[in-house]
């Protein structure tokens, strides 16, 4: 596996592993009904890695993915994100942990139609208190990155759904966390362009970025160093070097 | 975040949505302007009373015949024999008997026909003593007042009040000029300043439509009647407002006491002290301004709800961006100050064009209702803040559902 930490990254998080989930499990009560979404779920992810999790509709995939994205806390399990517990964070802690350490891509790319695509890149950067100045400087910069250089005053409207994507890819990257999550990237975009996205996200992970992709679709999955699948909410291994991060009930 | 950039968004999320933002204003508007114009109104109302009573005198006792206590309705049938006479008046100017009386005016009046050249008015022709101007309070714009000479001569000299001089003499001087008073002419020797009591639509009648003879030309040449010596009314002043209690009960002991009435309840004269109408008037006016301003009130209400109701549309309608900006690292307390700045946004624009509509409400307004709208910085300032208050207040539970949305439940929403 590849370990080389990424500009900008603190030291200490390349001691402990970006992701480590233990025995994690979700259970959803509506009334005197209660779904356990994930059922014990252990996981650990190191830096540099790139990781696909995969799996069918109701399998607990999209549960994971909030977990893994600090939106959502564990029923019971410990989760520890760049060695710090998040299991037991207040929304407002949580709030912070995603600011920093997050950076998420969504299937509907979710960008501000009022905003052009700088100032949607920015929008992590105003609420981690970075200046003004400094928030354009760094948006249009991972703008760049993603090959948008031309199209920073374009308001999403005005992009097709490859280029929303790749805006909603620099929005992720422009506060240098330590995880970008993302969930079914390709699953709004006709092939040509998800082919696009794959190829940025290959690009993300040749420059040592940790990645984590919650895809249906096993194609999109064989992008990824190594694949994880979910079922009723247990992990399994697809990878029989990582045969140690299964974990059975 | 700072305060800054939050107003920044707060800005942005009012902007992005023109019409609705724009109709939430409009109902603040309409309740900040109609706060303005109703309060306007009523301080309007009770300025114009007020100076109309303080136009006739206020340190002024006006004694008229008949009893308001009798209930009989007999002495109440008045106009014909009045109960007051001159020998009343002098009892009233002693200094002894009277010590709180400054100076005392009797007035005889009737309503006479005046001719002037091709010119006629139906006016009030009063006649008095020289000391009316002093106990009205009144000026002299030209010429001169009826003096004791006059008195004594009876002589056909007469003052005009400013309305009636501008109705008779359209043109030239009145003053020198000859006015017939029910066939007989008068010379006008002065015309009164004009009482600054523009009343056309008051009750009280106008101050300046009059003619003042000496009381004693009345009795002999004008008005005829039986009783040459009764008068219509006596108007005493009071050497202070703070001695008209003691010149009240020196005026009643002494009246009823010539009238030889023993019981007060039978008293053939009323005393009305000028600062009981006005505390009448003024409560009336305080009555008008809190329905008025009421009515604002609730139309601000309405604004704020409307304010509410916006907010609560925006929160459902932009869960997906709230979520959003959760996930982005929004805390609930950025969002609920996001929220909550739109609101108050919306409320300070609607307050401030409400100001401006107001305002303009109270320029244009009077010249079309006829009724004097005083402005009150007071009130703009007060409906600003109200406006600011009523977006944070009414704002308040939209933003905290907002910001207690988790960001799951806010990101799966379609």
């Amino acid at each position: 596996m590849t370990v080389t930490p990424p500009q900008g990254t603190p030291a200490l998080t390349t001691l402990a592993p970006v992701i480590d989930l233990e025995r994690v499990t979700k259970v959803y009560r509506t009334g005197s009904l209660s779904v356990a979404a994930l059922r014990g779920v252990s996981l650990t992810i190191e830096e540099g890695e790139y990781v696909a999790i995969i799996g069918p509709s109701g399998s607990g995939k999209s549960t994971l993915m909030h977990i893994l994205g600090c939106l959502d806390v564990p029923s019971a399990g410990r989760y520890h994100l760049a060695g710090d517990d998040v299991s037991h964070m207040s929304e407002t802690a949580l709030a912070e942990v995603r600011n920093r350490r997050i950076g998420f891509v969504f299937q509907q790319f979710n960008l501000l139609p009022s905003m052009t695509a700088w100032q949607n890149v920015e929008l992590p950067l105003a609420y981690a208190g970075v200046s003004r100045s400094e928030r354009k400087a760094r948006a249009v910069e991972a703008l760049g990155r993603v090959g948008l250089a031309g199209r920073i005053h374009h308001r999403p409207g005005e992009l097709s759904g490859g280029q929303q994507q790749r805006v909603a890819v620099a929005r992720a990257l422009v506060t240098e966390p330590d995880l970008i999550l993302a969930d079914e990237p390709t699953g709004n975009l006709d092939s040509g362009s998800a082919a696009d996205v794959m190829r940025l996200m290959g690009e993300l992970h040749d420059a040592g970025r940790t990645l984590v992709l919650i895809t249906h679709d096993a194609e999109v999955a064989s992008a990824a160093g190594r694949v994880v699948g979910i079922r009723d909410g247990l992990l399994s291994e697809r990878d029989e070097s990582h045969l140690e991060s299964q974990s059975i009930r | 975040m700072s305060w800054l950039e939050t107003l920044r968004t707060g800005v942005n999320g009012v902007r992005s949505h023109r019409l609705r933002s724009s109709l939430t204003v409009l109902g603040i508007l309409i309740g900040i302007a109609g706060v303005i114009i109703a309060v306007g109104l009523g301080e309007g109302a009770s300025g114009q009373v007020t100076s109309e009573i303080n136009a006739l005198g206020s340190n002024v006792l006006t004694i008229t015949p008949g009893s308001s206590t009798s209930s009989s309705g007999i002495r109440q049938a008045l106009g014909s024999a009045s109960t007051l006479t001159m020998a009343d008046v002098s009892a009233l100017s002693s200094p002894v008997d009277a010590p709180d009386v400054k100076a005392v005016a009797p007035i005889t009046s009737q309503t006479e026909v005046l001719t002037a050249g091709s010119e006629t008015a139906t006016t009030s022709v009063q006649g008095t003593t020289p000391n009316w101007l002093s106990v009205r309070g009144r000026t002299l714009a030209e010429g001169r007042f009826i003096d004791s000479q006059d008195l004594q001569d009876h002589a056909a000299v007469a003052v005009l009040g400013a309305t009636t001089a501008s109705e008779l003499f359209t043109r030239g001087d009145p003053v020198g000029q000859s006015v017939d008073v029910n066939g007989t002419p008068v010379t006008v020797v002065g015309v009164l300043t004009s009482s600054g009591a523009s009343s056309s639509s008051s009750s009280t009648s106008d101050p300046d439509d009059t003619l003042i003879i000496p009381i004693t030309t009345g009795a002999e040449r004008i008005f005829g009647g039986t009783s040459r010596n009764s008068v219509s009314s006596i108007a005493v002043q009071a050497r202070s407002s703070a001695d008209l209690t003691g010149a009240y009960q020196e005026a009643d002991h002494l009246l009823l006491e010539l009238h030889g009435i023993t019981n007060p309840t039978e008293a053939d004269f009323t005393i009305t002290s000028e600062q009981s109408l006005i505390a009448a008037n003024t409560s009336v006016d305080h009555t008008l301004t809190i329905l008025l301003g009421g009515i604002a009130a609730i139309s601000l209400i309405v604004g704020g709800i409307g304010v509410m109701n916006i907010m609560l549309v925006s929160v459902t309608e932009r869960i997906r961006e709230i979520g959003l900006r959760k996930a982005l690292g929004a805390t609930p307390r950025v969002i609920r100050r996001q929220f909550l700045v739109e609101a108050s946004v919306l409320g300070v624009i609607g307050g401030i064009l409400g100001v401006a509509a107001g305002m303009l409400g109270v320029i244009y307004l009077p010249g079309l209702i006829g009724d004097p709208i005083s402005t009150s910085p007071t009130a703009a300032v007060g409906a600003l803040a109200i406006a600011l208050a009523i977006g944070v207040l009414f704002g308040v539970y939209p933003a905290s559902r907002a910001a207690a949305l988790a960001p799951i439940d806010a990101l799966r929403s379609e």
